[in-house]
């Protein structure tokens, strides 16, 4: 289990351990403006002070609302992205900042799957191409040929190995993302970072990509950091999983414990709108949902003290003074907020309650109460 | 227009094929490249494709000039004084269509009784060789002002973008006037000055829609499923982006010959195009003006020539254009 603070861990635990250390990241992206002097006029937080770690062979799953910085954040773990701030340690090397040469041999053992199975395939290039592009760009020995590489790797995810010379144009949603896959595992990964990687697919599919994920784990022993925005998404496929609100994170556990027991009000919320699936208790937790109202603030000017305050039905003025700091609530359980979730409140009755409760100390910002 | 990448946003396989994807069906497994798709469609385009037979009709008649005027014409600059009417102050042709009969197919030049039909043809190879190679010029040129402003960005691409704005401003026919003018009249230089000009001012147009469709290509998550694996920007832009610019290029290039063909018959109906003696389109259109009143045919026959060569280009490079962009009908 996780000890109190991440600092700890590197120095007393062996670097193998932790495939990945995430500490204080940020990304902003400058706004400006005119044509050839450009003035700095802004930024977009989009991230901004994250920290988490992924342990070998373990997912964690990361949800949020979408532009919440779900994919900047995989982005600055793959290095596609420079980050503004913060460290990233990749097998207990700091690759926060790389030179070229040395992030080419990044790319070997960290790599990501698109959210978009067709704009991540270049139409005018055939699967065997696709696949095979790793393979030339790394100069990978292949012993039976690229052909022959590839064709394995087609099998492996489940597509026709005879399929070698089609384009992407003429394959599904579904199998287009697995030449995705196929590409992404052509290096032999140990981390892969899946940024939404069945959210463009039909249900009915997403299930089998999400199977062949999770079996390619287990015969492979990758480490993924799977990328969603909703809760029932990564619920069988991860270890943990990590709750993001407008650049940060608010709630971090091992899965079991955050889909039983969650302590913060926005992964309350998350949960409640994950959909049910059998009609006979969907009328139950229809009832029981925590709806989120409101928009998703602006990352540019992100709301003081706790970013969830403008939407959060617990708001109260400490909130909006004070941020909250990720504290460990429970062995491993790690939450941003300074009112956590009651055992009570994870009725109705409950909520009702403490949103009352809210309501009497009236928080000094434009924050509605909402349930 | 997106030239290229989506071909559709649904799926045409049905989600059956999902798991069927591993059973070898019966049929060879052929890929069909989006260029395949193209020609499939190109070739139920009659209109386009008429353009597209008089292009390589004009192309052949143009190459094999001399062969054909050896069949069918007579030397260019020899006079035939005895097809001039002498009753009528010696000006127009003998005969009601500008002479046209079986000897001179297209009819005789006013005055001097120059064979018409040889002036049209090597007059051919003159439009289209200085139309082509100027817009070889311009698509290099465009190729890489555009690729390198819309894949680099910020300050770079405001740079290229006003210098093309401020060329696509320029005087053009004036500058071309006065540039050419006080230049030596010699056929190998005029033709590489007129290249020059047509090409240096019309790559703006080319560049321009390379820059926008590299701006919207960078932002695809292909080209960042690139860099994840390792590949510099020179792999990028050569193996991912440029297969995907090469439609919207072909279109363009076929959409831009015919406004310097015009460009280049202006030059010479304007008296700075190609020297004489070298047949041109243009001169002849001008010489016509001299004789509109007496010999109408001699108008008619460049003014045609020049008409359906533009109009040929133009279908061509439309049907193309409708051919390539997947978001027209299939
Ligand atoms: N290159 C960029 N330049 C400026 N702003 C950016 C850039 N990329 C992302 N952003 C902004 O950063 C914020 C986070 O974006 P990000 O793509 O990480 O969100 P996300 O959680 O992945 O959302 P989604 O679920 O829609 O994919 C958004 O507000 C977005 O507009
Ligand atoms: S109770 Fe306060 S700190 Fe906790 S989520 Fe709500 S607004 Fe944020
Ligand atoms: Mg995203």
């Amino acid at each position: 289990m996780a000890s109190s603070t991440q600092t700890e861990r590197t120095a007393t635990r062996p670097a193998t351990d932790n495939l990945l250390e995430v500490s204080g990241l940020e990304k902003h992206f400058p706004i400006t403006r005119g044509a050839f002097v450009r003035r700095k006029v802004g930024a977009v937080h989009a991230v901004d002070g994250v920290d988490f770690s992924i342990r070998a062979g373990e997912t964690l799953g990361v949800v949020g609302e979408s532009g919440c910085g779900k994919s900047t954040t995989g982005r600055l773990v793959t290095r596609l992205l420079e980050p503004t701030g913060g460290k990233i340690t990749f097998e207990g090397r700091d690759i926060t900042h790389l030179s070229t040469g040395a992030m080419r041999d990044l790319r070997r053992d960290v790599q990501m799957i698109f959210q978009d199975p067709y704009s991540s395939l270049n139409p005018r290039h055939t699967v065997g191409t696709i696949v095979g592009a790793p393979l030339r760009v790394q100069k990978i020995p292949t012993p039976q040929g690229i052909k022959r590489a590839v064709q394995d790797l087609l099998e492996l995810v489940g597509l026709n190995p005879e399929h070698y010379n089609r384009y992407p144009h003429e394959f599904s949603g579904g199998q287009r993302q697995r030449i995705g896959i196929a590409r992404a595992l052509a290096l032999r990964p140990k981390l892969i970072v899946c940024d939404e990687p069945v959210s463009a697919l039909d249900v009915s599919i997403q299930a089998q990509v999400v199977n062949l994920l999770d079996d390619l784990q287990r015969e492979l022993n990758l480490t993924y950091m799977f990328i969603a925005h909703d809760l029932s998404v990564v619920k069988h496929i991860s270890d943990r999983v990590a709750v993001m609100y407008l650049g940060k994170i608010v709630e971090i556990a091992d899965r079991d414990a955050l889909y039983a027991t969650p302590f913060h009000p926005y992964t309350l919320a998350l949960l409640s709108a994950v959909p049910v699936p059998d009609p006979a208790r969907r009328d139950r937790a229809q009832r029981e949902r925590v709806l989120l109202t409101g928009d998703v603030p602006s990352p540019i000017d992100p709301p003081s003290g706790c970013r969830f305050r403008t939407r959060c039905w617990k708001a109260q003025d400490k909130c909006a003074q004070e941020v909250p700091p990720l504290r460990e609530l429970a062995s491993g359980h790690r939450v941003a907020c300074h009112f956590p979730v009651e055992e009570a409140e994870r009725t109705p009755q409950g909520r009702m309650a403490a949103q009352q409760a809210a309501a009497e100390i009236p928080p000094d910002n434009t924050a509605e109460p909402a349930l | 227009m997106t030239l290229g990448p989506v071909t559709s946003s649904t799926d045409l396989t049905t989600p059956a094929e999902e798991e069927a994807s591993t059973v070898t069906d019966g049929k060879k497994i052929e890929g069909r490249s989006l260029g395949r798709i193209a020609w499939t469609r190109l070739k139920r385009d009659k209109v386009a494709l008429t353009g597209g037979g008089i292009i390589i009709f004009l192309i052949l008649v143009a190459i094999f000039a001399p062969v054909l005027n050896k069949l069918f014409g007579h030397p260019v600059n020899e006079f035939h004084q005895d097809k001039i009417d002498p009753n009528l102050g010696g000006i127009p042709p003998i005969g009601t269509w500008g002479g046209i009969s079986t000897d001179f197919l297209l009819g005789v030049q006013p005055v001097t009784g120059r064979d018409l039909f040889s002036q049209i043809i090597y007059g051919a190879q003159t439009s289209l060789l200085i139309a082509l190679l100027a817009t070889l010029l311009a698509v290099m040129i465009g190729i890489v002002v555009g690729i390198t402003a819309g894949f680099f960005g910020g300050w770079i691409d405001s740079l290229f973008s006003r210098f093309m704005d401020l060329i696509l401003a320029f005087p053009l026919i004036l500058f071309a006037i006065a540039l050419i003018s006080v230049l030596p009249p010699t056929y190998w230089y005029r033709v590489t000055v007129i290249v020059l000009i047509i090409g240096g001012f019309s790559w703006p147009y080319i560049g321009r829609i390379v820059r926008g469709q590299t701006l919207s290509l960078r932002e695809r998550e292909f080209v960042e499923a690139a860099r994840s694996i390792g590949a510099g920007n020179f792999r990028i832009i050569f193996r991912e982006l440029l297969p995907n610019l090469a439609a919207p290029i072909l279109v363009y290039s076929t959409l831009i010959i015919p406004t310097n063909i015009l460009f280049e018959a202006a030059l010479s109906f304007l008296g700075v195009g190609v020297p004489s003696p070298t047949p041109s389109w243009g001169r002849l259109l001008s010489d016509a003006v001299n004789y509109y009143e007496y010999d109408p045919m001699y108008m008619v026959v460049p003014g045609t020539a020049i008409f359906i060569t533009v109009l040929a280009f133009n279908l061509f490079g439309d049907g193309l254009r409708d051919a390539l962009d997947p978001k027209s009908n299939r």
